[in-house]
């Protein structure tokens, strides 16, 4: 009890110096929760994905389409239980230099899509309506609320990849299962697009970008995306076939240099905090080496000495470390709410909290450990004469 | 009460071992008030450590109260202490974050006593060094002889056999000095405290029942 009054106390002793370092703590522990974040964010779809499904895409690059002919006879493959498909459709929504405008539109197939993808949730009579207008669509809650869409609202569309003006008119919202699920989409009729694609580019008519397909059992999967390629093989469109993590993952290690370099940084933030706690606390150390001196004259023993100086650093740390973890949710929920659409999903995720909390306490643990050393080896009579 | 018998104590300064002690022998009976005087360097302060069980000889024993203290190992010896001997330096080395109530009652945070217990203790021996009613100030609000006082009460708080000062009036004014040695004075012919004090001061050597002189290591 004495030794935590006493750590209060010794903490308070310098004000301004132990807010400083508080301070410095809790801006950089801010950092590195919020770099995390952004890796988790990064690779979101990856934790997201389903154990059951898998991706088939063009053998060369995603960016090249599979024949919709496909559709039937990977549906008789042994094990698939359900194919669904998707096309990336691209597009500019009003003004494309602001960055919320910007969220992933693609062409689907109505009837097995929502079924397919069950952590998108839609309302049964709003389904029933997609399913049944051509040009309606399905968007994202996340961007229904950041756009202002409404059921019944129009979204135009300039096409891109596929030209021209594309009307869409909003018939469902979807929500997602749980945090992690990407509420930013835009899901329209696959039949829409490849009807006005077959007047406009003929050549470009009956094509998908990707099959997604549900297996009846996962440990079937290396088998099943064998027996998926081997059957394409030798044809125009070859495919690959992997798992949706597989898939997702592919995407990310696009990325990879950008998220190596956040990890690196967020590393570099911890050694920050440790220089920032360290030099605070061998300062205090040093100044005080004379009180542990005449402590242990008095009878303390060194364990007294180790929880003082220990305590204080983690005392500091903890604090510094809860108010950097208590600032980072309102940094992200900012960020996230600046750039709705960037990153799908930007929670900051338990693993990130008790990570950051880590970080805080280990750091105290070791700024401690210098001056600690240096406080027990350090004879009392060395100790006295360091007065001065 | 105290035998120092044939003790000598060098230390290490880089490569060179530097003696500091060579071959001190006295004994101190109970109840006496020893000063050890000599110039700087001359090994006073050390002697007072080795006595204190704050440091260790190279060679010899001491023994306090019948327990040889060079022989207890760095725990033991530090509950040696607490029990034993009361301290008092030169500069008070009082924590400057605790009040006067508070660094008195250090001594006794490593005793059985109840807090009621211990807040007795701290006041009794607050009001024999005169200081009762500054138990709430913390040392930057005493002067510096109060601040000492204050350092005689945390030494005695525990009521050791033994006091050991050093220099206890070096960093005081004549006036402050004369209460701080009276002070001592009292505490040992009243309440039969043994002291050994290091002081170059005459006029607090003059309190002493002996004075011995050492000079480079040795006594003169």
């Amino acid at each position: 009890m004495f030794i935590l009054k006493l750590v209060l106390k010794n903490a308070l002793r310098h004000k301004l110096r132990t807010f400083l370092t508080i301070l410095g703590i809790s801006i950089a522990v801010m950092s590195f929760g919020f770099l995390r974040t952004i890796v988790t964010a990064w690779s979101a779809g990856v934790e997201s994905s389903a154990a059951n499904r898998m991706i088939v895409r063009h053998a060369v690059s995603f960016i090249f389409p599979l024949p919709y002919a496909y559709r039937e006879q990977l549906s008789r493959i042994p094990g698939i239980t359900m194919v669904s498909y998707a096309n990336w459709f691209g597009g500019v929504y009003k003004d494309p230099a602001d960055f919320k405008n910007f969220f992933p539109r693609l062409a689907v197939d109505p009837e097995t899509y929502f079924e397919i993808y069950p952590e998108f949730t839609l309302p049964p009579d709003q389904l029933a309506t997609f399913k049944q207008e051509r040009g309606s669509c399905v968007v994202g809650a996340k961007i229904a609320q950041e756009l202002g869409f409404k059921i019944g609202d129009a979204i135009p569309i300039d096409g891109d990849i596929y030209p021209g003006r594309w009307d869409f008119v909003v018939r469902g919202i979807y929500k997602g299962k749980d945090a992690s699920t990407d509420e930013t989409q835009m899901l329209f009729h696959w039949n829409y697009l490849n009807e006005r694609i077959k007047e406009l580019q003929p050549s470009r008519e009956g094509n998908v970008g990707w099959y997604i397909l549900r297996v009846q059992n996962p440990g079937d999967m290396p088998v099943i995306a064998r027996t998926v390629d081997q059957s394409y093989l030798n044809s125009r469109a070859g495919t690959k076939t992997e798992t949706e993590k597989e898939f997702q993952q592919s995407f990310v290690s696009m990325s990879s240099a950008i998220i190596r370099s956040l990890e690196v940084v967020s590393f570099i933030i911890i050694g920050i905090i440790l220089l920032v706690l360290a030099n605070t606390i061998v300062m205090a150390a040093r100044e005080r080496t004379t009180e542990y001196a005449v402590l242990k004259t008095i009878g303390f023993s060194s364990w007294h000495i180790v929880g003082l100086i220990s305590g204080e650093s983690l005392l500091i740390a903890g604090i510094g470390g809860l108010v950097g973890l208590a600032t980072t949710f309102p940094v992200a929920a900012g960020f996230a709410t600046m750039f709705p659409t960037f990153f799908p999903v930007f929670n900051v995720e338990t693993v990130t909290i008790i990570m950051a909390a880590l970080v805080a306490t280990v750091a105290g643990v070791i700024a401690a450990l210098f001056p600690t050393i240096r406080a027990l080896r350090m004879s009392i009579a060395d100790g006295l004469r360091a007065i001065g | 009460m105290i035998e120092v018998h044939n003790i000598s104590k060098s230390y290490r300064r880089d490569s060179l071992e530097v003696p500091v002690l060579t071959n001190i022998t006295i004994d101190v009976p109970e109840g006496e008030f020893l000063a050890l005087m000599g110039p700087s360097g001359s090994g006073k302060t050390t002697l007072l450590n080795l006595i204190a069980g704050i440091d260790r000889p190279d060679k010899g024993s001491i023994v306090v109260n019948g327990t040889d203290i060079a022989t207890l190992n760095e725990s033991t010896l530090a509950t040696w202490r607490s029990h034993n001997v009361g301290f008092i330096f030169q500069f008070y080395n009082l924590l400057p974050v605790l009040t006067a109530f508070e660094n008195v009652e250090l001594p006794l945070l490593l005793t059985n006593l109840s807090k009621k217990e211990r807040r007795e203790h701290v006041e009794a021996s607050l009001k024999l060094v005169g200081l009762e009613d500054r138990m709430k100030h913390y040392p930057k609000q005493l002067s510096g002889g109060q601040e000492q006082r204050v350092a005689i009460a945390r030494a005695i708080v525990t009521d050791p056999t033994v006091l050991v000062a050093d220099e206890p009036t070096g960093d005081l004014d004549r006036v402050s000095a004369g209460e701080v040695m009276t002070l001592m004075d009292r505490l040992n012919k009243e309440f039969k405290k043994t002291i050994v004090m290091v002081t170059h001061d005459p006029r607090a050597a003059e309190k002493a029942h002996k004075v011995m002189h050492l000079d480079k290591g040795e006594l003169t």
